[in-house]
């Protein structure tokens, strides 16, 4: 048997592992700017997070496993924002919200990082200014199915399935 | 209401009455009145304009400043304070000019307008004009680590001052989207 595969009943387990994140997202909004009004638009009736399961904002980073960040991040912020990352317990995901999040958008000038990928991992970025609900849904569709593709470690490897 | 039509404002013929040769210019444009006063007697004449019954102007709408660096006009900044009269509904402009262009420096009027003082702690931030008699006058936008005053016109506009250790960002990293 390949070990890089894993064996039937270890693949499964680890599909079932990531089927089980991927449905329950526990996300910390990081907002600090306009984009957070889009934000609370996608989190509440219209557009529903909760139907992805990731509709419960824990404001404490050690509860949460994705963290949003919706809004222009500046130099002053990013030692808080790299402190609240370091604080989440591990499996945890990324999203840049928006385009200044994701590079600093219009405000090149001293006072704000260019991209939040300069300071943490990031793992979807959603452009913007500000973007669509659906824009953001989408990203979380691709959150969902980059779960879904890592293996876990109790499945005998954690080497990546090939992405098709 | 002031007659915008009037060619002197009475607070500026006022102001000139009293302290003549520190009005350095007067301008008045379509009720737009301006006083630029010699930066030694700058706190007097606010004084003089808070306290003065006929000015009486007990509001600070603003107050600023501008780097005038490669305009050919000296002395190089210029603090801009707009006041602002609620009995008479009436605005005047004041400036006055730092003399020093290496340290430029003015009296705090904080003691007249409480209302100064986060404004006063944002020019030293921004331009680096001190305010002697200011009662905290620290950086209060930037952090403290921050090295310089980034709206001076020669603080290089792609100048980045990181807190944190910024993490290598290679031109040709693969992107991180896929698609299902």
């Amino acid at each position: 048997m390949n070990a890089d595969q894993g064996g039937f009943i270890t693949s499964r387990l680890s599909d079932g592992i990531a089927w089980a994140r991927k449905w329950s997202l526990f996300p910390y909004p990081f907002v600090t700017a306009c984009c957070g009004m889009e934000y609370m638009s996608v989190s509440s009736a219209h557009y529903d997070l909760d139907r992805f399961g990731a509709a419960w904002p824990r404001f404490s980073p050690r509860q949460a496993d994705m963290l949003l960040v919706v809004g222009t991040i500046s130099h002053k912020m990013a030692p808080v924002l790299k402190k609240v990352y370091e604080q989440m317990c591990e499996p945890k995901w990324v999203v840049a919200f928006g385009v200044c999040t994701c590079t600093g958008g219009f405000y090149d000038n001293y006072a704000t990082v260019q991209g939040i990928d300069r300071i943490i991992p990031v793992d979807c970025y959603i452009p913007g200014c500000p973007p669509r609900p659906e824009a953001v849904l989408d990203a979380l569709m691709k959150l969902q199915a980059k779960i879904q593709a890592s293996r876990h470690p109790l499945a005998g490897s954690v080497v990546e399935r090939p992405r098709n | 209401m002031t007659d915008v039509t009037l060619t002197e404002h009475p607070a500026l013929v006022r102001l000139r009455a009293q302290f003549g040769d520190a009005v350095l210019e007067t301008h008045a444009h379509r009720g737009d009145h301006t006083a630029v006063v010699a930066p030694e007697r700058y706190h007097d004449v606010m004084r003089f304009l808070h306290d003065d019954p006929e000015c009486d102007y007990d509001f600070l709408t603003d107050l600023t400043a501008w780097d005038r660096l490669r305009m050919e006009l000296a002395p190089r900044f210029e603090v801009v304070v707009h006041l602002y009269s609620t009995s008479r509904n009436d605005r005047l402009r004041i400036k006055t000019r730092p003399t020093d262009d290496e340290a430029p420096a003015v009296d705090s009027i904080v003691d007249i307008y409480r209302a100064a003082n986060w404004p006063e702690r944002e020019v030293w931030d921004m331009f680096g004009i001190r305010f002697h008699g200011h009662p905290n006058l620290k950086r209060i936008l930037m952090y403290e680590e921050f090295v310089g005053h980034p709206l001076r016109k020669d603080y290089p506009v792609n100048k980045r001052q990181p807190l944190v250790e910024e993490r290598p960002i290679p031109d040709d990293r693969p992107s991180t989207l896929f698609y299902t």
